[in-house]
């Protein structure tokens, strides 16, 4: 009888996971409609390209690659607002390791250093039972200083590098694109580019599709790929494995773990050592990808944002990817043209009626009167201005996150046992 | 028994220095420089005059700082926000002080009383999303610090900027007037016939710290507000069956933490610069948070560690001459914050085996006594 029970909370289980699937699938490309109705209401092409979309990809990575970590560690109980000076270490060592011994190198020694960030997390936290948060604060301000005396000691004058910034990073990781859709090479011929060509055209929303596909596809970083590769690799780890449903049983019970024989600490240094490697990952990602060179505060609270990720998240790994894509986007338009920015309220405003209009047919009235009032100010907002200052599109991350929390605390949910002091054999 | 474990106490700040000395000498040693003379040139330079003013300067916004954090960790909250919140509070308070015209000591009111309002109406936030909507105060006052950030550079740049004299691209509020500022401890040391430092201002900010200090001590040792604090801190559930309202704690303490976070740099600002430029003292909030932690919230433990911290930061600006990075000091003090946290937790422990071997021992001289009575009546 049990077994006919379970077979059927499974299929049940694989359904939900579908319909959710489908559901994000649909979402997805009702934003992209919906961008494009911006870009032809507004005419601004920057919206669109797919060099923003590139731009958007190579900025989602690192906050997602700290979101992921954040993941592993947060799953196995232990909180990590230490990430961000994992990801300094990260930048630091995959830096010097860069300038020293080529990229490929930078990115090994970027992981090392991250992991040791979170060695030292886990040997706090885990061994010697410390606050969590107060571990996290600490080594913040261990790696700032600590990369800080590596870099003078490690950079000798003459080499471009010095107390705040390394020597540039000679040589790169390579990148590539698909042949036939985004212009790849295929053995040294150069097959045409479908998505470019129709990103050239002007079509509405099939030119915009093109750019975007264009966009995820010609000219990605190999680092890229591998960042990519880790989402739906985590999910298949931490949900699909043993390994990671005894991660996990340390991050919702512990004791309970404990007596049925899992090693919780060991779970948990691994747990806090692969959020570190990761954060680590990203920070090398900033160095060797995006800017060739390691500089102090290059990090810029990227760590905090990939934090914020995984708890809008909602502590799963496409939820981090759906996050940090949405940062990464925004950042990406700052960078390419500032007014772009600004046609995001009118993105945002649209978006926010066609929630209402989901929100009336349920009925639930509050719902409605909060997202009416937000749209209202986006619009107001869009109409009367016509720019957005850099520095609000700088704390955008932090400001959504907020209002995330806020207004949807209830539909989120930590592991149970995140954040708490656990010690060995003390199970009553 | 209690003295012992005082001394326990005691020794736990004392192994993470000395521990964090040895990293930083081992540190040193990979680099080939002589720890040694690192250690001897920072004490001698810092035994000057000069240098104890430059000390206490360093000193006494960390420990208004670390106040500010202990206020939320009495009650087992976590401001990480105060970063922000003096930021916040001391371009606003700039602003007004340059903006007003008052007589001398009650401009002066006037500004500690806007950075106050500024700061706890920042980490206000915090404590209302807390309590309404169950948002985790780390998180949130994370988040408020990057806002406040992007809020005062925009502020700063678009509103409360002195309009630029030609050739002049520093973006600065305007200069607080003479009746603004807050007056300096010079004159007592011409009184105890100490000839002041050419160049060296003793800021005068330091007697409201240590009044603060006095103030915390009391406000939370000594009155019915600080016992609730204490009791939500140790023992929530306890304290709520005791009458004490949780959310209206929560959000009391919030409040009272932002007030003295808004008090931070409000020294050195009419002490010393005289007005907000780009170029103010950052990172005092998450200092703050480290001698929170080494002074274990006590009044007089984190103004020694505040001391502590100034000396270090002073004394490392020799160690460039003598050819040793100065950043060494860095990893020390991040090293300290972390080595203390585990030192005292060690103690903890320790303590508490002992006690419960003691209370063991007692039981069983118990059981024996019983035993032996009853062999004896039987």
């Amino acid at each position: 009888m049990s077994t006919i029970g379970l077979s059927d909370a499974a299929t049940e289980a694989a359904a939900t996971r579908r319909r959710r699937i489908v559901r994000s699938l649909w979402l997805g490309v009702a934003a992209l409609l919906l961008l494009s109705v911006v870009e032809s209401l507004t005419g601004i092409t920057e919206l669109t390209s797919s060099g923003t979309f590139g731009a958007a990809l190579r900025l989602t990575i690192p906050i997602m690659l700290a979101g992921l970590g954040a993941i592993y560690s947060e799953r196995a109980g232990i909180v990590n607002i230490g990430l961000e000076g994992m990801m300094i270490m990260g930048t630091w060592f995959g830096a010097w390791a860069g300038w020293a011994f080529g990229p490929w190198w930078g990115v090994v020694a970027g992981i090392v250093g991250g992991a040791i960030g979170g060695l030292i997390h886990a040997i706090g936290t885990v061994s010697f039972g410390i606050d969590h948060i107060v571990s996290g604060v600490a080594i913040n301000l261990l790696a700032a200083g600590g990369m800080r005396f590596l870099s003078v000691v490690a950079f000798p004058p003459g080499s471009g590098g010095g107390a705040t910034q390394s020597p540039r990073v000679d040589g790169s990781i390579g990148t590539f694109s698909l042949p036939f859709i985004a212009g790849g090479d295929l053995f040294g011929w150069q097959s045409p580019d479908l998505f470019g060509w129709l990103e050239t055209k002007g079509w509405f929303l099939v030119s915009d599709l093109g750019a975007f596909l264009k966009g995820l596809t010609g000219n990605i970083s190999w680092l890229t790929l591998l960042g990519l590769a880790l989402v739906p690799l985590t999910y298949y780890v931490l949900w699909r494995t043993p390994w990671g449903l005894r991660l996990r049983s340390c991050g919702e019970a512990p004791v309970a773990a404990e007596s049925l024989g899992v090693p919780v600490y060991r779970m948990k240094y691994y747990g806090v050592v692969i959020s570190g490697a990761l954060a680590g990952l990203g920070g090398a990602f900033l160095v060797l990808v995006q800017a060739s060179i390691y500089r102090e505060g290059q990090t810029a609270g990227r760590g905090f944002i990939g934090l914020a990720t995984l708890i809008f998240g909602n502590w799963r790994p496409s939820g981090v990817l759906a996050g940090g894509a949405l940062f990464g986007f925004a950042d990406a338009l700052r960078l390419r043209q500032g007014e772009a920015v600004h046609a995001l309220l009118l993105f945002v405003g649209i978006g926010l009626v066609a929630f209402m209009v989901r929100a009336v047919l349920r009925r639930s009235w509050r719902t409605v009167a909060a997202l009416g009032v937000v749209a209202a100010a986006s619009f107001i907002w869009y109409f009367n201005t016509t720019t957005i200052p850099n520095e609000f599109i700088s704390f955008t991350p932090h400001l959504t996150t907020l209002l995330v929390l806020s207004l949807a605390t209830q539909r989120l949910r930590m592991p149970a046992a995140d954040g708490m002091r656990y010690r060995k054999g003390e199970a009553t | 028994m209690r003295w012992r474990t005082v001394a326990l106490r005691a020794l736990a700040p004392i192994t993470a220095v000395v521990f964090a000395l040895l990293v930083a000498s081992v540190a040193l040693v990979l680099v080939d420089r002589n720890p040694l003379t690192a250690f001897v040139e920072m004490a001698k330079f810092a035994a000057t005059l000069k240098s104890f003013i430059s000390i206490m300067n360093r000193a006494y916004p960390l420990y208004i700082s670390a106040i500010a954090v202990a206020i939320g960790f009495k009650m087992g909250l976590f401001n990480i926000g105060v970063e922000g919140q003096y930021l916040f509070a001391s371009l606003l308070a700039a602003w007004v002080a340059a903006s007003i015209a008052l007589p001398g000591p009650l401009h002066v009111l006037v500004v500690l009383l806007v950075a106050i309002v500024v700061g706890s109406a920042w980490s206000g936030i915090a404590g209302v999303l807390k309590v309404t909507r169950g948002v985790h105060e780390v998180i949130s006052t994370i988040m408020l610090n990057f806002i406040a950030f992007g809020l005062v550079s925009w502020l700063l740049a678009n509103f409360l900027r002195q309009e630029n004299q030609p050739g002049d691209l520093i973006i600065k509020t305007a200069e607080i007037p003479a009746s603004g500022r807050f007056p300096s401890l010079n004159p007592l040391l011409a009184a105890i016939g100490l000839e002041p430092p050419r160049g060296s201002t003793w800021q005068g900010f330091l007697v409201v710290a240590v009044l603060l200090g006095i103030g915390y001590y009391l406000l939370v040792w000594r009155t019915r507000f600080g016992y609730e604090l204490r009791a939500s801190g140790i023992n929530p559930g306890a304290a709520r069956a005791a009458g004490v309202d949780p959310n209206a704690m929560v959000v009391k303490t919030m409040l009272l933490s932002g007030a003295f976070a808004g008090l931070v740099a409000i020294g050195p600002l009419l002490g010393f610069f005289n007005r907000y430029t780009l170029d103010f003292p950052r990172q005092l909030g998450f200092i703050g948070i480290g001698i929170a932690l080494l002074g274990r919230n006590h009044p007089v433990g984190m103004f020694l560690g505040a001391v502590l911290w100034g000396f270090m930061d002073r004394s490392a600006q020799i160690l460039d001459l003598n050819d040793i990075p100065r950043e060494i000091v860095q990893i020390m003090q991040g090293v300290i914050v972390l080595a203390v946290v585990i030192a005292y937790e060690v103690v903890t422990r320790f303590v508490e085996r002992e006690q419960v071997r003691a209370a063991a021992a007692a039981t069983a001289i118990e059981a024996e006594q019983q035993e032996a009575e009853e062999a004896r009546t039987s």
